[in-house]
């Protein structure tokens, strides 16, 4: 494969179109883990409830569940006769077989990191900072933003970049909801599978390079940020 | 309350909104599974899980776990011992690469054996000229199968050992104890739980994995098909019920899964904490 074909194979509109998806949906996926499995991680840290211990089990669950039960699942929940589907699409939002359908599966699978990333800093935290901050007059929510907060900001990038790095890889869970329309519900991992599935190698092998050049760029950023991360700790 | 809390109220909201969240994308979809495997009552679904076909493809999940998982066990324990203990050239390189799995996507792990193993491939030819069938045969699968669960021994390890430091060890062969004596008397006692933990991680994502599988697999029903791979082909020929059946098993594979992890778990972190004292 010359130098010109592969240009073409990963820049072509068909892949252009997957990785506009996949990335976009990654990123919303991986913000709305941010926003949610912050407030999961906060309130299995610091609050107490009745079946708090299984709830804290089961965030692993998108761990451990293998990938193509939860893709068959999702669909069959988000599709129109699904428990939930059928209320959004009473309402003309199109859950399965749609960008919606894909980042509703990359959300399920990207939880667990963003909620197991953030539980043992909130854990760790020194009560004292909090006492302080009360002692110097602050309310709740000064105390939130301007002290709690900024000491949480490593972890939740480090899993948003965790979860966002499983989502652009992801196959398993996304291919049965997804609808695999090319140039619209068409992600990059299931673009590699047709290019093989179509005996075109090289093409598979060209957008595959892309993607482990992605994944390399992010697992050097996870790493640089666990370093700075465990240096502030040290610091402390 | 103090003011180093929230009010009750605010507190109560966070914990609906939490709840919330986590029934629809977890609570939820367990229970679909479920519903799907018996909505059509239970003599259809031992039917399905009983099938010819169900039947081989457990048989070729439970061979390629445990030919897989022993081995990551033995080499997690290597490369862990090796990378807490010594210094060498290329350490860094060596932990990265070591999670490399992790970070790549499933297709692109199947690709690689594709690409290696395959008709086209750089040993394809060989392979052929030899009567060997590695691609869309079982060994690919298993090939590909370590490949994915490579690092999930070695990474729950590598902390512990590496907070334990050489010192016991040390002082065992001080006392005069042979190298294996001092791994199966000081090192592995001392590492037991971590590597259980790492075991059942391992085993989980090497029973369920569909990626990596998907690729190298070839889909032939009743030979080259695991458990995820007959769901997806159930599945996708509107066998909804014994889908779900078959999907089932998986399910409580990963419950099990959790149950194991969270009682080994609590362990570790003991093992861990008193590694770092």
């Amino acid at each position: 494969m010359g130098l010109n074909e592969f240009w073409e194979a990963v820049t072509s509109p068909r892949t252009l179109a997957a990785y506009r998806l996949t990335f976009g949906a990654s990123l919303i996926a991986g913000l709305v883990n941010v926003v949610f499995g912050f407030l999961i991680a906060w309130v299995l840290a610091r609050y107490h409830f009745p079946g708090k211990k299984i709830v804290d089990a089961l965030v692993d669950f998108p761990f451990a569940l293998p990938t193509a039960v939860a893709g068959i699942t999702l669909t069959s929940l988000y599709s129109q006769n699904g428990w939930v589907g059928r209320y959004l699409y009473a309402v003309g939002i199109e859950s399965a077989y749609s960008p919606l359908g894909i980042t509703l599966a990359l959300i399920f699978i990207g939880l667990p990191f963003v909620v197991r990333t953030v539980e043992p800093v909130l854990q760790e935290l020194d009560a004292e900072l909090e006492d302080a901050a009360v002692s110097l007059g602050a309310n709740r929510w000064q105390t939130f933003v301007k002290v709690l907060f900024p000491n949480l900001v490593p972890a939740l990038i480090t899993g948003f970049t965790l979860a966002f790095a499983r989502a652009i890889g992801e196959y398993g869970s996304v291919i049965f909801i997804a609808g695999n329309m090319p140039h619209k519900t068409e992600v990059t991992p299931l673009l590699i599978m047709t290019k093989l599935e179509q005996y075109d190698y090289s093409g598979a092998a060209a957008i595959a390079v892309v993607m482990l050049a992605v994944s390399f760029v992010l697992l050097a950023v996870t790493n640089y940020l666990q370093w700075i991360f465990s240096k502030r700790i040290g610091a402390n | 309350m103090s003011k180093s809390s929230e009010n009750s109220f605010v507190r109560r909201i966070l914990i609906a909104v939490a709840l919330f969240y986590l029934t629809l994308f977890i609570f939820l979809p367990l229970l679909t599974v479920f519903v799907g495997a018996l909505n059509k009552g239970v003599g259809l679904y031992f039917k399905s899980i009983s099938d010819p076909n169900a039947l081989a493809a457990i048989q070729l999940t439970v061979v390629t776990a445990l030919v897989a998982v022993p081995l990551n066990l033995v080499f997690g324990v290597a490369a862990s011992w090796a990378i807490a203990k010594f210094d060498f050239w290329g350490k860094n390189f060596l932990t990265t690469l070591i999670d490399l799995p992790l970070s790549v996507s499933p297709v692109i792990s199947g690709l690689i054996y594709v690409l290696l193993f395959g008709a086209q491939g750089v040993l394809g030819p060989w392979l052929m000229e030899h009567g060997i069938k590695i691609i869309f045969a079982p060994p690919a699968i298993i090939l590909a199968t370590i490949f994915v669960t490579f690092p999930m021994v070695a990474r729950e390890l590598i902390p512990v050992m590496k907070a334990q430091g050489t010192e016991e060890e040390e002082a065992a062969l001080t006392l005069g104890a042979s190298g294996w004596q001092m791994f199966w008397r000081v090192t592995l006692p001392n590492i037991k739980w971590g590597l259980l933990y790492g075991v059942i991680l391992c085993n989980a994502r090497a029973m369920g994995e569909f990626g990596a599988v998907s690729v190298v697999s070839g889909h032939i029903r009743g030979q080259t098909n695991t458990l995820p791979l007959h769901i997806e082909i159930l599945y996708n020929e509107y066998n909804f019920t014994a889908a779900f059946a078959t999907a089932s098993l998986l399910a409580m594979l990963a419950l099990v899964t959790l149950v194991l992890k969270s009682m080994v778990e609590y362990k570790f972190r003991a093992e861990l904490k008193a590694a770092e004292k």
